[in-house]
């Protein structure tokens, strides 16, 4: 059984029909991503999976439970990790809260301790800037957090929509050797890109998404080699 | 337990008592300073004449002697507002909405807290109360007030406001007004049915009316003792203890943390197991029971009150927490005891200020004028930021 599974998700914005039928699957410790144009119905995925919008039809499965009509806070508890689009770092509050926040729904205060002390370990940076508040970080900085707060989560999957967005590309490595870790040490992982061709050197097996429907999939190797996917998302004529 | 002491954060304790009394004691020295030139200056005039032909006082000295009572009777109401205005700006921080019915949550605090005090004293119980029970008892009416007022803003907010929450911000504030005249109503048909009357007396009891004496002195003619009414140290007492503790609540511990993002970024806060509906409700918890506590004080305080006592207090709250800066608590707390200070000190002056002929009940203007110029010149209030920035 995977641990993630989509049939057939219809989502909606109003009227505008933003996801017209997708399926997909996310296995125990893959990384999958979805690549797809701007508008493309990425970011909308996401946000159905976790519960910020409803779906009108179709289902969504989270290790075998049907989480399609749950609201984000009990979709969080049942073991999935969202970073949002644009981080949705809070602003005011420092980079310890932010990260606490992270493990909201963790009592223990030792186990929150030993997350957070495991955040800094991936990334130093932030321990350096714990007291300042979420707004006055760098972009990289507030990326590196958003990553760290869903870390805090502990999810059983960790959702990622553009992490590099925005980043310098030495940072971009960075935080795509960070995901293959994270990966390694067992985090499956779902992973929305605009850079594909870093997407699919990380990646296990990708989705490519038009127009809110999925119109190839394949292991991330046969995607990088597919004339279409070349001509379309990496570059290559 | 020493686990416990380890998570306490004293800072957290401490740093809301600095402010309080950097506020206070600011306000004072200013209006002090501002009264004291103006009283130099009218001196020389026919209103200082009026007076020392009156009284046989110097303007100056009257002014000076009757500053310290002043000073205390405005950061009695001062704290009161502010403890009020947190109810509305804590609301504003999470929904960006005005509720406009927190003047009738606390009106209702008010009600409950003298209903019960009322019914003690029917049976006699508060009559021969010793000094501890009566402080016993007025400790019960006001924490009953503050549970009926907590319990009352929850279903407001549940009844009136979630299922508009995705209508325009127009129609929560309409419906807001709404609540706030049928809870007018509501308080004076019960107390009518109940009571057959709907203005009601806090009893006399215990010695909250004794006046402790600071000092006397003898200024030319005039000798002046100096005190301080027993009720206005418990108004001062109860409101800084809560502020201590929302304080607390708010910053220092992980529920006040979740507050605080909410108010920030809901959305995300969600999608890290918050519930976010259950925050807000307990939003308006926390701020219906600082809000009916502070009916109960006021009550204490005034004496009287009918169905109608929280509009002026609701609306100067109002005033204060804009003032302050909406959303902002440390600027809630600021606004509320400047405009406390500042309507006192000013509804005691003006009278002998203009020879009578504006006199305190002229004291409102102060507080509608300074909204007015909060509005136009800062809009964000003394604390506040630009609200773009809140974004
Ligand atoms: N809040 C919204 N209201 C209305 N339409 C929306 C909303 N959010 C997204 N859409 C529309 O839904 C479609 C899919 O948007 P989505 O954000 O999922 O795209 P995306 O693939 O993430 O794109 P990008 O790479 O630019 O982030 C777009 O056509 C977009 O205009
Ligand atoms: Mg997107």
């Amino acid at each position: 059984m995977s641990l993630l599974s989509l049939d057939a998700v219809h989502s909606f914005y109003g009227h505008i029909h933003a996801l017209k039928g997708i399926s997909l699957e996310v296995n125990e410790h893959e990384i999958v991503t979805l690549i797809g144009s701007n508008g493309a119905g990425k970011s909308t995925t996401l946000r159905t999976i976790s519960g910020m919008i409803h779906p009108q039809q179709g289902r969504i499965l989270l290790e075998g439970r049907d989480i399609s009509r749950m609201e984000p806070h009990t979709v969080a508890l049942a073991g999935l990790g969202h970073v949002p689009e644009g981080r949705g770092i809070f602003p005011k509050l420092t980079v310890r809260e932010n990260l606490e926040m992270g493990a909201f729904t963790v009592a223990d205060p030792d186990e929150i301790e030993r997350r957070l002390e495991y955040g800094f370990e991936v990334f130093p940076r932030l321990k350096e800037r714990m007291g300042q508040y979420g707004g006055t970080l760098s972009g990289g900085e507030q990326q590196m957090l958003a990553i760290a707060r869903g870390l805090m989560m502990n999810p059983r999957l960790l959702m990622l929509d553009e992490p590099s967005m925005g980043l310098a590309p030495v940072l971009v490595e960075l935080i795509f050797d960070i995901i293959e870790g994270l990966n390694k040490k067992g985090t499956t992982i779902l992973l929305v890109e605009q850079n594909a061709l870093m997407a699919l050197s990380v990646a296990h097996r990708g989705y490519v998404l038009q127009n809110g429907q999925i119109v190839l999939h394949d292991t991330a190797n046969n995607l990088k080699q597919n004339e279409t996917v070349q001509k379309a998302y990496l570059g290559i004529e | 337990m020493k686990r416990f002491l380890k998570s306490m954060n004293v800072r957290e304790m401490l740093r809301p008592l600095g402010q309080m009394f950097l506020f206070s004691l600011g306000s004072t020295i200013v209006l002090s300073a501002l009264m004291l030139v103006l009283a130099l200056i009218l001196d020389k005039t026919i209103v200082g004449q009026t007076l020392f032909q009156r009284l046989n006082v110097s303007l100056y000295t009257y002014t000076l002697i009757n500053l310290p009572q002043v000073a205390i009777d405005g950061l009695t109401i001062g704290f009161v507002y502010a403890a009020i205005a947190l109810g509305y700006t804590m609301v504003y921080g999470v929904l960006e909405f005005i509720n406009f019915a927190h003047s009738e949550i606390f009106a209702t605090g008010a009600f409950v807290g003298v209903e019960i005090l009322i019914a003690l004293e029917k049976f006699g119980i508060l009559s021969g109360a010793s000094l501890a029970m009566a402080y016993g008892y007025l400790i019960l009416a006001i924490i009953a007030g503050m549970l009926a007022a907590g319990a009352l803003a929850v279903t407001v907010e549940r009844v009136a406001y979630r299922p508009l929450r995705h209508a325009s911000r127009l129609v929560p504030l309409i419906s807001a007004i709404g609540v706030s005249f049928l809870l007018q109503d509501m308080i004076r048909l019960i107390e009518s049915l109940t009571t057959g009357q709907y203005n009601r007396i806090m009893p006399t009891f215990g010695n909250f009316d004794h006046r402790l004496l600071l000092g006397k002195m003898t200024l030319g003619a005039a000798h002046i003792t100096l005190g301080v009414s027993i009720k206005s140290i418990i108004v001062i007492v109860s409101a800084v203890l809560m502020l201590v503790g929302l304080n607390y609540l708010v910053n220092a511990t992980k529920i006040g943390k979740a507050i605080r993002a909410v108010a920030q970024d809901p959305q995300t806060a969600s999608l890290m197991g918050i519930n976010v509906n259950r925050i807000i409700s307990l939003t308006f918890l926390v701020g219906g029971m600082l809000g009916g506590a502070a009916g109960v004080l006021y009550a204490l305080k005034f004496t009287r009150i009918d169905p109608f006592v929280g509009f002026f207090p609701g609306l100067k709250a109002f005033t204060a927490a804009v003032l302050g800066g909406i959303g902002n608590m440390t600027g809630a707390l600021l606004g509320g005891i400047v405009l406390g200070m500042l309507e006192t000190y000013a509804g005691s002056f003006m009278g002998v200020f203009t020879m009578g002929a504006a006199g305190t009940e002229y004291k409102d203007i102060f507080a509608f004028s300074i909204l007015i110029l909060v509005l136009i010149f800062r809009p964000q209030g003394l604390m506040g930021e630009h609200v773009a920035q809140k974004a």
